[in-house]
């Protein structure tokens, strides 16, 4: 089998605007699935609403689409049902952090058995570009039109916070490291997140003088620094731009979990 | 003055003209387009509100509560999943006695998930205590707010209340819209003036537990009031009509029903089409009329029966359904016409988006003059198992 073999192929292409970062991120997942030799009807994709929770619609697996914010919840069923089965989530920065925030904290506190993978472009993307809870700080979007004035979450730290096991952080970019990220996701028992910055050019890019697809992707690229050149800085006490985010591992341990199989 | 403009924009603006102090919404399609046209107003200073952007739909009117005890003018505006996980909000706001106004841009309710129209998501908010209107066309829809804020707010009524239009179907179609000034306005909607609120000079509390020995009488009380909210709001309706030519004191509004034998009744955009697929028939020379209820709940029921009086079947169009029983408004018209004798079909149509067009309109008389009803209409045999 290949990660094609995952592909719901007739679905395709998907809806994705042109230059969206989700499809890439897809690949990824599928990549590293497909790396850990499940079967697929051992495999059940789960996710809420949203562009990036779109995603289970194009994958040859059974798969619930549920509600807005509410993909944890319907996870922990069925992971606990069937702790014989792989659980993996698709979500969005607004599906994740906005309307479902309170399921994320919990299902990392009771550390369920399940690898969440978060495309959050800092935008809900699939009601045309309103601000979220990453929308960073004098970003545009169609409600706050002279930028946002509101703090962010960092949802990678609310993660370690709340009790995950793994957590990482990579971008569209980085899709060999967000490959491999998601991979030991799967691999580790215990409540899985891995954050995957993404460029969402319709709802975000052109509204934040990121006009191209190739600004958004520069960007990624260029505002990205490693978790420990970061910490060694902050050790050091030296400057640490503003404008960057941190990506790496930031977490990986072992604490009781729920759902993992006997 | 007379523009061309999308019904969202329209309803906004309705909104802007109605000065709101405090606004709390949570994008969900099709409403975005309406909270949109908000926070720029905001943004840019030509609506003096607060807008708070919440993280869900639960927060945006738990948001609105807090607002309206403290003592100002509020909105928010929501549809289908949105308005689902706003229930348990929904009846907190009729229980306290809090005069909201909500926009409903109605939707389908999920699963499978649906954008498109239907009226299943305020229907479904039919026993929470709130008025609902019910706009045939962007004029109506924006009217219906200043009545709704003017009614809601009455002293002698206090309850929200839902100002519900069909999504996309209105929303997002652009038609010419009379808008009004703010000086027109200002003289048909009185400032607010909360009857009570949060004051810590005169401390009081909203929402405390009822006992058994209480809490009948405040169900009670909400009844009474949405009984007495029907003469409301035909004196609201009538005193638009006097001040701006659209008269809305009619709760139900009839067309071609004097001599009708065969009665069509609806809410909402259907009405148009009703109206046309009527004008078609009769010229073909059959007997069939229109009544199309604007305001909901309260459920003008007097007001149905007496309307009807003179025909001798009734065909409901349904677009919700109470499943496991029949479509809401067709329950209640049934109800309306007890022992009249006036034969009532319901229609379940138009689910999830489902087109009805006029020679669907024509097909349903046809089935009712045959005595057929009470069943989904339109249902594509092929793909049932
Ligand atoms: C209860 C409810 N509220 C609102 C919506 C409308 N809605 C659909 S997707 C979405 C936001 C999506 O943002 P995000 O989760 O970040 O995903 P993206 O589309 O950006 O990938 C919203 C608000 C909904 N479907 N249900
Ligand atoms: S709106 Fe943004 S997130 Fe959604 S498909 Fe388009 S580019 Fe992707």
């Amino acid at each position: 089998m290949t990660f094609r073999d995952w592909y719901r192929v007739d679905r395709l292409p998907t809806i994705y605007c042109a230059g969206c970062g989700n499809g890439t991120v897809i690949n990824c997942a599928l990549h590293a699935v497909d790396a850990m030799a499940w079967k697929q009807e051992e495999t059940v994709f789960v996710s809420g609403i949203g562009c990036s929770s779109r995603a289970p619609g194009y994958i040859a697996t059974d798969s619930l689409h549920t509600t807005h914010g509410r993909a944890l919840a319907f996870a922990t069923g069925v992971k606990l049902a069937r702790p014989d089965l792989h659980v993996v989530i698709f979500t969005g920065d607004g599906d994740l952090a906005a309307i479902g925030g309170n399921h994320f904290i919990h299902a990392c506190r009771r550390n369920v058995d399940m690898t969440v993978i978060c495309m959050n472009n800092w935008i809900y993307g699939m009601t045309g570009g309103q601000g979220s809870p990453t929308t960073p700080v004098g970003a545009l979007s169609t409600t706050t039109p002279y930028g946002s004035a509101e703090g962010v979450f960092d949802i990678s730290e609310l993660a370690v916070a709340a009790g995950a096991n793994h957590v990482a952080r990579w971008t569209s970019y980085h899709v060999k490291e967000l490959t491999r990220a998601i991979q030991t996701g799967l691999e580790t028992p215990g409540f899985s997140l891995i954050e995957a910055l993404v460029q969402c050019p319709t709802g975000y890019g052109r509204r934040n003088r990121l006009r191209e697809v190739s600004d958004m992707i520069e960007f990624l690229k260029t505002h990205a620094m490693l978790l420990s050149r970061y910490r060694k800085m902050v050790a050091e006490g030296k400057p640490v731009p503003a404008d960057i985010f941190t990506v790496g591992e930031f977490v990986r341990r072992n604490r009781p979990a729920m759902g993992v199989p006997p | 003055m007379m523009q061309f403009m999308e019904g969202s924009l329209a309803v906004a603006d309705a909104v802007r003209l109605c000065r709101p102090q405090v606004i709390s919404a949570y994008p969900i399609t099709p409403q975005t387009h309406i909270v949109e046209a908000l926070a720029d107003m905001v943004a840019n200073c030509t609506l003096d509100a607060e807008y708070i952007t919440v993280e869900s739909e639960f927060s945006a009117l738990s948001a609105c509560i807090g607002a309206s005890a403290a003592g100002s003018r509020v909105y928010s505006a929501t549809t289908s999943q949105g308005l689902a996980l706003m229930f348990e909000v929904c009846f907190n706001v009729a229980g306290m006695r809090l005069p909201i106004v909500m926009t409903i841009v109605n939707r389908a309710l999920s699963a499978p998930l649906s954008i498109w129209n239907d009226q299943q998501d305020s229907i479904s908010l039919r026993d929470s205590g709130w008025m609902q209107l019910y706009a045939e066309d962007n004029q109506e829809a924006t009217d219906l707010h200043y009545l709704a804020y003017r009614v809601a707010e009455d002293h002698e009524i206090l309850l929200p209340a839902m100002v519900c239009f069909d999504g996309f179907i209105l929303s997002h179609t652009y038609e010419p819209v009379e808008t009004l000034s703010q000086d027109q306005v200002d003289a048909y909607l009185p400032a607010f003036r909360p009857y009570q609120r949060l004051d810590a000079a005169d401390p009081i509390s909203f929402g405390m537990f009822a006992s058994p020995d209480y809490y009948m009488e405040f169900r009670y009380e909400i009844d009474r009031a949405l009984e007495r909210a029907k003469e409301r709001i035909a004196r609201a309706g009538k005193e638009f009509g006097k001040q701006f030519g659209r008269d809305y004191s009619a709760l139900v509004e009839g067309y071609q029903l004097e001599d009708a034998e065969t009665a069509f009744v609806a809410m909402g955009s259907l009405c148009g089409t009703v109206k046309d697929a009527i004008d078609e028939m009769r010229a073909q020379g059959k007997k069939v009329g229109l009544l199309k209820i604007r305001c909901y709940r309260p459920f003008p029921g007097p007001d149905i029966a007496k309307a009807l009086a003179g025909v001798k079947r009734v065909a409901v169009l349904d677009k919700n359904i109470s499943l496991g029983s029949k479509g809401a408004v067709g329950l209640e018209v049934k109800d309306a016409l007890y022992g009249s004798g006036i034969a009532v079909y319901d229609y379940i149509v138009g689910l999830g988006g489902r087109d009805l067009k006029k020679s669907d309109i024509a097909a349903i008389a046809a089935l009712a003059e045959k005595g057929q009803g009470d069943q989904f209409y339109g249902l594509r045999q092929e793909v049932l198992r």
